[in-house]
């Protein structure tokens, strides 16, 4: 099987994969970075979100192979390594943006590419950006109320809670 | 003012930190050393007869372990159900055999077939490949009414027919009930669809088989809601485990909404075949796989009849339901159109009569069984339309025929076996009408037609039974079990606190509304205790958490459990303070005597319980820990009002939720935070059953939805923001937190608010349209316009 190297959260990773190992398997099952989840397997669900060189990408839409060489940014790597919350983190806490925490990580990862890209997006842009992550707990009011506060913006103007 | 802790405040989630930062621990996430991993081979047909399954090639494929097959399971038991109907004419119901694996028939497209356990997930699947099916294609049974032809197909050969059984409730009333309605002013008679859903929690089912040789104990790690309740029905009836040889752990679980109550044959298979491989055996279910296998839900087709007299007083109800059950019984299934259902028939209102009459069908589809709200969004979805278009045939308010018929005094015993203990509707309506802007609503209507839009205001009431509970009562109506909760409080000597529930959190929260309560009671900081859910070996046999009973059954179990633990550390306290016990007080942590200075803190108190130098011993024994079964007396009943503009653009049939309003009464709130997050995620669901979500089958029982491609999950997109409103509700007048239970309304309230809204809209641009069905897609409304034109 061949080897693929990468850097994973700053630190550099490799093992040996089969060509149809996907990018999610080699993080969940070789690296034991469990946070990353695989809700679907049709690349909809959005639960697997990560970021290859600083780009969202659906970990389950590209094989480990394909990652040979690039940085790998999870979950796992996105609060401070003391323990401190990332803004869209905190914001997700702050305005109860999760339930059951299975989509989470996709969404806080989805949510960062976004405000990367956009740094103030409107209820429009956020509600359309999240187009491909899926959330069954939340009905996303608290999701695009935590990214727009992550953002900056006053929120609690926007709707009665 | 907010508080800032305890009973009313918005806590945040202590569970957030490791959801946050990618450490939770699902089911997937466990992976215990030396586990093979299994996978099943479905049926690709809805219904056929197994000649053969030939298994050598796939056998000697590289890394296979073992494959089974339905004869490996003969002597095991059938998957079981949990609730016995008895039929209109007596009889039970018809409960046929549900294997583990498929023994001679397949019955629906996911059937499973064989099991093969090999070294990695990979070798599992490429060896499936090359097994060998022989089966012989049968017609298959998908249309509930063509199932209950004479000469139909049977699903199940020995059985007399596809009905499973057909139900009538309150089956004495049913001549008097006819007799209403034919002397009734006026009828109004609906035919509706109540669509069938899968219930897609975002965590695919996960089952993890272990088995200690040295001590004969098995372990089951798995995504449940109730992991006792599948001890018990896995360890008794499937497959003879007892249950202090079998531990069930259900860790953190992405998600339920009922499809995770259930035991599913997966599970019975890896705790199974990690005995016989001496090896852990983990299932992981792809989500296509979820489609096939996770039970479904809804699929009502209803006819209801509501009469009135001359002063549009209701005067009785009759409706005629086809339930659909799939191919076999799921676990609580036949409870899901009986007494989840026809309970509530009577709704909010006044209504005298009611006549319910359930068929329940066995047909070639997966099982279906409860989703969030289970029966109650059924019997609410047909009763407020049948309203809604009996206000519009008479040309009355909705809103004034709703009000002029709603149930105002209680306690009330309705014609259908249940007592509301509590409630006001009226004021939900004053509520709704102010909170949702119903002055406005001309102006927007207005605005929306300038640009060739049609705008519609629906609105919706509703009540539930939830707390789903008293063991005395759904014994009667079949239950095949206790519907109690349970909870130990566990007092360490320093003072902290741990407490562990029968209740389970799969995202509600429990682990920070829990210890508000209990904070509460004692005066200390919510962070000195700790919440213990979803291990057997750690917890009481508890029931689990379905049917908005967390708090109001598991968190009343809790406070029956905290208030030995108080009287028993007052028994402390006044030895410690030399007082009498009549005298002792607990306020803010601290023991005091009454009329003096005199103090012990709650952690002097509890270091006394276990080091016992200076204590009555000869009156009670040492230590702090105490537990509680809670059995109430009666279900609870939240109640709503919700109101919904949707604009609708009759050139595409595109239809926008534009506002969403509500106004519930879940009596007494613990977090409001967690109360609104609820609401939010019961509304998407809702709202995703009346305007994207269909599970369809074609007429061969090909699962035509069966992914994320073909089956419409609700996006950010297709909502708006909520507004939602439940203060200052009507205390449950019978348990001890006043609490009602929220994590259904949601689901309960929003379908009939969406399609009244939708059928106000159309009517308002001059199209006589009386129903449409769910999901109101576009083409499916674009086609309803032009048919009405």
């Amino acid at each position: 099987m061949p080897q693929v190297n990468m850097t994973v959260n700053g630190k550099p990773a490799s093992g040996d994969v089969e060509g149809r190992t996907l990018l999610v398997e080699f993080l969940r099952d070789s690296l034991n970075l469990t946070g990353t989840h695989v809700g679907c397997d049709t690349s909809q669900c959005g639960a697997c979100v990560v970021h290859v060189n600083g780009k969202a990408v659906k970990a389950c839409t590209m094989f480990a192979a394909e990652a040979e060489g690039t940085e790998v940014l999870t979950i796992e790597g996105v609060a401070a390594p003391d323990g401190t919350l990332d803004p869209v983190q905190d914001a997700f806490h702050q305005h109860h943006g999760l339930q059951c925490g299975f989509c989470t990580p996709g969404m806080v990862m989805s949510a960062k590419a976004l405000l990367a890209e956009n740094p103030k997006p409107t209820e429009a842009e956020v509600r359309d950006y999240l187009e491909g992550n899926i959330c069954r707990c939340t009905g996303y009011h608290n999701i695009v109320k935590a990214i727009m506060a992550a953002s900056g913006q006053d929120v609690e103007t926007i709707a009665a809670e | 003012m907010p508080k800032d802790g305890g009973i009313g405040a918005s806590s945040k989630r202590r569970e957030d930190a490791r959801f946050l930062t990618g450490i939770g621990n699902y089911t997937d996430d466990i992976n215990l050393h030396g586990q093979a991993y299994v996978h099943f081979l479905r049926s690709d047909v809805a219904h056929g007869k197994i000649n053969g399954i030939d298994t050598s090639t796939a056998e000697s494929m590289p890394g296979v372990i073992r494959i089974f097959t339905g004869k490996d399971f003969e002597t095991a038991g059938s998957i079981p159900c949990g609730w016995q109907v008895t039929d209109r004419f007596g009889e039970v119901m018809k409960e046929p055999r549900h294997p583990i694996l498929a023994e001679g028939k397949v019955r629906h497209v996911g059937d499973p077939i064989a099991a093969i356990v090999a070294e990695t997930r990979e070798q599992a699947r490429d060896a499936a490949e090359a097994i060998e099916l022989d089966i012989e294609d049968l017609p298959a049974v998908i249309d509930m009414k063509a199932a209950l032809e004479d000469g139909s197909t049977k699903v199940h050969d020995d059985l007399s027919d596809n009905l499973c059984f057909d139900w009538g409730f309150v089956e004495e009333n049913k001549q008097a009930v006819d007799d209403a309605i034919k002397s009734a002013a006026h009828v109004t008679t609906l035919e509706l669809v109540n669509n069938r859903l899968v219930p897609n929690a975002m965590e695919p089912r996960v089952a993890v088989g272990d088995f200690n040789r040295g001590t004969g104990e098995h372990t089951l790690y798995t995504t449940s809601q109730n992991p006792h309740v599948i001890r018990l029905l896995m360890g008794a009836f499937v497959l003879n485990i007892p249950e202090h040889k079998l531990r069930v752990v259900a860790p953190d679980v992405g998600g339920g909404f009922g499809s995770k109550i259930y035991h599913y044959a997966e599970e019975a298979f890896c705790t199974y075949a990690a005995r016989e491989l001496n090896r852990p055996v983990k299932w992981t279910c792809t989500r296509s796989e979820a489609f096939l296998s996770d039970a479904q839900a809804r699929d009502h087709v209803t006819k209801i009849e509501l009469a009135l007299d001359a002063d549009n007083n209701f005067t009785a109800v009759r409706t005629e339901t086809y339930a659909n059950m799939g191919a076999y019984l799921s676990t609580f299934a036949p409870s899901i159109p009986t007494w989840l259902h026809g309970t509530l028939m009577a709704g909010n209102y006044k209504t005298p009569l009611v006549y319910v009459n359930v068929k329940a069908v066995f047909t070639n589809t997966v099982p279906v069984d409860a989703y969030r709200g289970a029966g109650r969004p059924e019997a609410t979805y047909q009763l407020e339309r049948v309203i809604d278009k009996a206000a519009r045939e008479l040309g009355v308010d909705p809103i004034a025929l709703r009000r002029q018929n709603f149930i105002t005094e209680f306690p009330y015993a309705t014609p259908v076996a249940v007592e509301y203990d509590s409630g006001d509707f009226n004021r939900l309506m004053d509520k709704l009408e102010a909170n949702a802007d119903f002055d406005g609503f001309a102006a927007r209507r207005a605005e929306n037609e300038k640009t060739g839009k049609l705008r519609g205001l629906g609105i919706n009431c509703f009540i539930e039974a939830c707390g789903i509970a008293p063991s005395h009562l759904v014994g009667q109506l079949g239950a095949r079990a206790g519907l109690y909760e349970s909870a130990t409080v566990r007092v360490n000597a320093t003072g902290g606190i741990t407490v562990m529930t029968g209740s389970h959190s799969h995202g509600q929260g429990h682990e920070t509304v829990f210890p508000q309560v209990v904070a509460d009671m004692i005066g200390i900081d919510e962070s000195m205790i700790e919440i213990e859910h979803g291990d057997t070996a750690n917890t009481p046999m508890g029931m689990g958490t379905y049917g908005s009973r967390s708090i109001a059954v598991g968190g009343s179990a809790m406070v029956r459990a905290t208030e030995k633990i108080i009287n028993k550390a007052r028994k402390i306290a006044a030895h410690l303070m030399e007082a009498a016990e009549a005298d002792i007080e607990l306020k803010d942590g601290q023991f005091t005597v009454a009329g003096t200075d005199k103090s012990v803190a709650w952690g002097d108190v509890t270091l006394a319980a276990y080091v016992p130098h200076n204590y009555p011993l000869e009156d009670i024994e040492p230590g702090l820990e105490e537990t509680a079964f809670y059995d109430p007396n009666n279900f609870t009943y939240p109640a709503g009002a919700y109101a919904c503009e949707v604009e609708v653009d009759p050139e595409t049939g595109r239809v926008t939720i534009e506002r969403f309003t509500t106004a519930d009464d879940f009596g007494n709130v613990v977090n409001p935070m967690i109360v609104d997050g609820q609401v939010h995620g019961g509304l998407a669901q809702g709202i995703g059953q009346a305007l994207l979500e269909n599970c369809s089958y074609d007429e061969n029982g090909q699962l035509l939805s069966a992914s994320y491609m073909d089956y419409a999950m609700p996006r950010a997109d297709d909502m708006p923001f909520f507004t939602v409103d439940h203060s200052n509700g009507t205390p449950c007048a019978h348990n001890p937190l006043g609490v009602k239970g929220c994590g259904e309304a949601g689901a309960i309230g929003s379908c009939p608010t969406v399609i009244n809204a939708v059928v106000d809209a159309v009517q308002s641009g001059g199209i006589n349209l009386d129903h449409i069905d769910m999901p109101v897609t576009p083409g499916r409304v674009w086609q309803a316009i032009q048919s009405a034109k």
